[in-house]
């Protein structure tokens, strides 16, 4: 432990949060925790409803585990780690069931699989595990927030080209393209809304992204 | 008989895994290189899924839900656990994993030598946990429905990675756009294999 004090917000801390945005993205880069990030996206209300939800999990259980960190054994890790997410992921449904029940149900199991999310278990092994609880929760917030950006981007485009409408938490759908618009001939994509879209746009931001940033090409 | 077989089909090939639900994406994307190594751990998710969704049903039923405690005698019968099926679940998937690794080391080395690594990661695979919870979500009538859907999905699951490991050992002859390469290419063919699945919409048996 170093004995002179980092400022909050020092450089190397800043990156933290910026870093998973863009270069370092959970999804695209990282390859974690894509299982829910394509799942829930049909629509943009659910998209956003599961990003808060997965970076409440990754802020806390990243601080719970820092702060565990020298008094975990590290052959019962695992163990741990899993209760610990297994007790905040209770406590985030329980809490959707009681005030955002529709939301909830069109969640259906997939709030029960941020446990298994590879995210939080990756953030946990490579980063909470040997770092002080402040990077930590700064980590997580900035690997939520990366995780979050990639499933609002999915959400808006699907339910956007899928239905013409927007749903946004609180406010409810809202229809975006214009009814005249409809007139003049365009129709919805319904393929938008069905699974296998969901990874094609997947794709197309990593195609996107890699070709605006040449480093993270794969080689082989 | 008829009741099994619908489900079984259902769950391969309509409800799959990974082209309805995306479960088990993160060992789906990073163990397809070659078709060997996947076929290992498409089996071992079989076998796990087949153990795990019957021994949950088991727990859900007599253990967690509304009423289910009824056998313990009186007083018992109001007793709802089902907030506590997560952390439930996911104890039983990491013991039952435990467990089925021992045995396969003493009873079949052969087969324990070709799964041996990937036993224990698939504690952590979402379609474990997954089958367990659509497995509650739905509701089945009795525990030959319930290892009917798990070894489904576990199937449709192998099926699935067989097939992207395939063609991604082909694609490599490919001449794909350079940012494309890799990720980007695996998930949008992921996305065709769907919508060649989804013709398989609609089917009753």
């Amino acid at each position: 432990m170093s004995s002179e004090k980092e400022p909050l917000f020092s450089s190397k801390n800043l990156k933290l949060i910026t870093g998973p945005l863009g270069s370092q993205n959970p999804i695209t880069v990282q390859v974690l925790g894509i299982c829910s990030a394509l799942a829930v996206t049909a629509k943009l209300e659910p998209s956003i409803v599961m990003s808060l939800s997965v970076i409440f999990v990754l802020v806390f259980s990243n601080l719970i585990i820092s702060l565990l960190r020298n008094t975990i054994p590290s052959r019962i890790r695992i163990i741990v780690q899993l209760t610990v997410v297994a007790f905040l992921v209770i406590l985030v449904d329980q809490l959707l069931k009681a005030f955002a029940y529709e939301v909830s149900k069109q969640l259906s199991v997939f709030v029960g699989l941020i446990i298994t999310n590879c995210i939080i278990m990756g953030r946990l092994e490579a980063f909470a595990l040997g770092n002080k609880p402040w990077p930590a929760v700064l980590d997580g917030i900035g690997n939520g927030a990366g995780y979050g950006l990639i499933l609002v981007i999915v959400g808006f485009v699907r339910e956007l080209f899928g239905t013409g409408n927007l749903t946004f938490p609180g406010i409810g759908e809202v229809q975006i393209v214009p009814d005249i618009v409809y007139e003049w001939g365009y129709v919805d994509n319904g393929l938008m809304i069905l699974p296998p879209m969901a990874l094609i746009t997947v794709g197309i931001i990593i195609w996107v992204q890699r070709s605006r940033n040449k480093d993270l090409v794969d080689i082989s | 008989m008829e009741n099994l077989l619908n489900i079984f089909v259902k769950s391969i090939f309509i409800e799959n895994m990974i082209f309805a639900y995306f479960l088990g994406m993160c060992s789906y994307l990073a163990v397809s290189k070659t078709v060997k190594t996947s076929f290992g751990l498409g089996v071992a998710v079989v076998f796990v899924l087949g153990i795990t969704v019957p021994a949950n049903y088991l727990l859900e039923n007599y253990v967690l839900k509304e009423g289910a405690l009824a056998w313990l005698g009186e007083g018992f019968e109001d007793i709802n656990l089902s907030f506590l099926s997560f952390i439930m679940f996911i104890a039983v998937i990491a013991s039952m994993v435990q467990l089925v690794e021992m045995i396969v080391e003493k009873f079949a080395p052969t087969l324990y030598t070709s799964l041996g690594i990937f036993l224990p990661l698939i504690a952590v695979n979402c379609a474990i946990l997954g089958g367990s919870l659509f497995m509650q979500e739905r509701d089945y009538a009795n525990i030959g429905e319930a290892s009917v859907f798990g070894l489904g999905s576990g199937i449709g699951w192998l099926l699935a990675i067989v097939g992207i490991a395939a063609i991604r050992e082909k694609i490599k002859y490919s001449d794909v756009p350079a940012p494309l390469r890799g990720l980007g290419i695996t998930f949008i063919i992921t996305g065709l294999m769907g919508i060649a699945f989804m013709s398989f919409m609609g089917i009753q048996l």
